[in-house]
């Protein structure tokens, strides 16, 4: 077996006394797609940050491909290059057209001809549906289509696995499922992805395996189906029954076989 | 009238020159003192902040006189280089101010996902940063090169012959001080003007899609 493109060993971050998330590890294979699930404030967007090295850990190591990532002199940028990141609030740069979004990093950190960046920052944008809004800038888009534009842009860094903090959680309800089935298909294309979500649907019909954390400890891990219809822990089987009552029968219903 | 102005007008070339100094100095150093405060050490940061602070809380035409005999005392200046260079440093305490909060007002998040994409620190300062920000500081720029352009005429302190001191001693010679600081004024404010108005068309030129940040 292959070794894991990712893996967390006892991940800890404290903020002053304040512990955010403690002795996480687990390990994402290539072609895995993990959901985190888990309360606000349970740390899952900070374990995000800390593996793709915005936010400094308290302690544990992260491997990326084998090789150990936080470790002091490691060329950060170098390891950002190959982890794709999506935001809660898209972040797109504001002064850019979309395919310039997609197009900065391959020339100013790649180092990629202008050429051959747009025409692979195009394909990107093809690839999210976006093609024809490739002269727009983010304020000319809707929130659905600045966050196809945000994946594009860490898309098209070629990473090793993508990472998704609440990707669809600031985009109006009828916007939510574009940005979910696009990344539906990159779970088909086999990408590697890393996401943090409320949407149980995508969970439920997407993960290989669903992380159930709460108060900064993974409660619970195990194949969607193990979550969702024989969780060992009780609490997992109270965050499971709220979601699906607050998010509609729809969801819930739809999965019944 | 027009006799008055012709004499007068004679110093506008020294008084744009000054500012074609002062300013783009003023600029340069505000951008960078901007980008210390923020992105540097605690005490780097610290160094600019009391550098800006203090700059700020004397009366411009006080600096003039302490830089330019700091200066002149160094090195071998004329009254016009001293009296330029001098502006330019006490502008750029202020153009710091512009430039610090203009970046703050593009938002953590911009220099957060940039980094992101995998760009150095100083990467994302200079293609995702700084193009919003200057955007962003146009309007409160305007005012400051309104001022520098105004405050120029402290170098007549100096005896540079710009237009404040070509009007001076024309009211001497003439007697009609309203006349000559009449024309001195009227001058000013064509010059003034006309700037505000340019960078006026330059902010709407520069005014990004979609983009309406509230100012």
């Amino acid at each position: 077996m292959a070794a894991p493109i990712l893996e967390l060993k006892n991940v800890t971050k404290i903020y002053g006394s304040n512990v955010i998330f403690k002795n996480i590890s687990f390990s994402v294979k290539e072609g895995d797609a993990i959901v985190i699930i888990g309360p606000s404030g349970t740390g899952k967007s900070t374990l995000l940050r800390c593996i793709n090295l915005l936010t400094p850990l308290t302690s544990g190591e992260v491997y990326l491909d084998g090789h150990e990532v936080n470790v002091k002199g490691k060329n950060e940028d170098e390891v950002r290059q190959h982890i794709g990141m999506v935001f809660q609030n898209f972040l797109l740069f504001n002064h850019l057209t979309a395919l310039d979004n997609v197009v900065l990093g391959l020339t100013k950190v790649k180092g990629m001809k202008q050429e051959q960046a747009i025409e692979k920052g195009r394909h990107e944008l093809k690839r999210v549906g976006l093609a024809d809004r490739a002269e727009h800038y983010p304020g000319q888009l809707s929130g659905g289509q600045q966050q196809r534009v945000a994946i594009a842009r860490a898309l098209a860094m070629d990473p090793r696995v993508m990472l998704f903090d609440e990707p669809t959680s600031a985009l109006d309800p009828e916007l939510i499922g574009e940005v979910l089935s696009v990344m539906e298909s990159l779970a088909r294309e086999n990408m590697t992805m890393l996401v943090v979500t409320h949407e149980m649907g995508f969970a439920r019909e997407v993960a290989d395996r669903i992380i159930f954390m709460e108060k900064g400890s993974i409660v619970e891990e195990g194949s969607p189906d193990q979550l969702f219809r024989h969780a060992k822990s009780e609490r997992t089987r109270e965050f499971l029954g709220k979601i699906g009552d607050l998010y509609g029968k729809k969801e819930g219903a739809k999965k019944k076989k | 009238m027009l006799i008055f102005l012709q004499y007068v007008v004679q110093g506008a070339g020294v008084t744009i020159a000054v500012t074609l100094v002062a300013l783009p100095l003023g600029f340069i150093l505000g951008i960078l003192l901007a980008l210390l405060y923020l992105y540097a050490g605690r005490f780097v940061s610290g160094i600019t902040a009391v550098f800006g602070t203090a700059m700020r809380g004397v009366p411009p035409i006080v600096l003039l006189f302490i830089l330019y005999f700091a200066m002149s005392g160094a090195v071998n200046l004329t009254p016009f280089w001293a009296g330029s260079l001098s502006l330019g440093i006490i502008s750029s305490a202020y153009q710091m101010e512009i430039f610090r909060g203009a970046i703050l007002a593009v938002g953590s998040g911009q220099m957060m996902a940039a980094r992101a994409v995998g760009m150095s620190r100083w990467r994302a300062i200079r293609y995702v940063i700084l193009p919003q920000a200057l955007r962003l500081a146009i309007p409160p720029w305007s005012n400051e090169a309104a001022i520098v352009l105004k405050d120029s005429s402290l170098v007549y302190a100096l005896g540079v012959a710009e237009i404040l001191r070509r009007a001076q001693l024309l009211a001497a010679s003439t007697q009609q001080p309203f006349l000559a600081y009449g024309a001195a004024a009227l001058i000013y404010f064509i010059l003034v003007f006309s700037v505000n108005r340019f960078l006026d068309w330059l902010q709407k030129r520069m005014q990004i899609p979609g983009l309406h940040l509230s100012v």
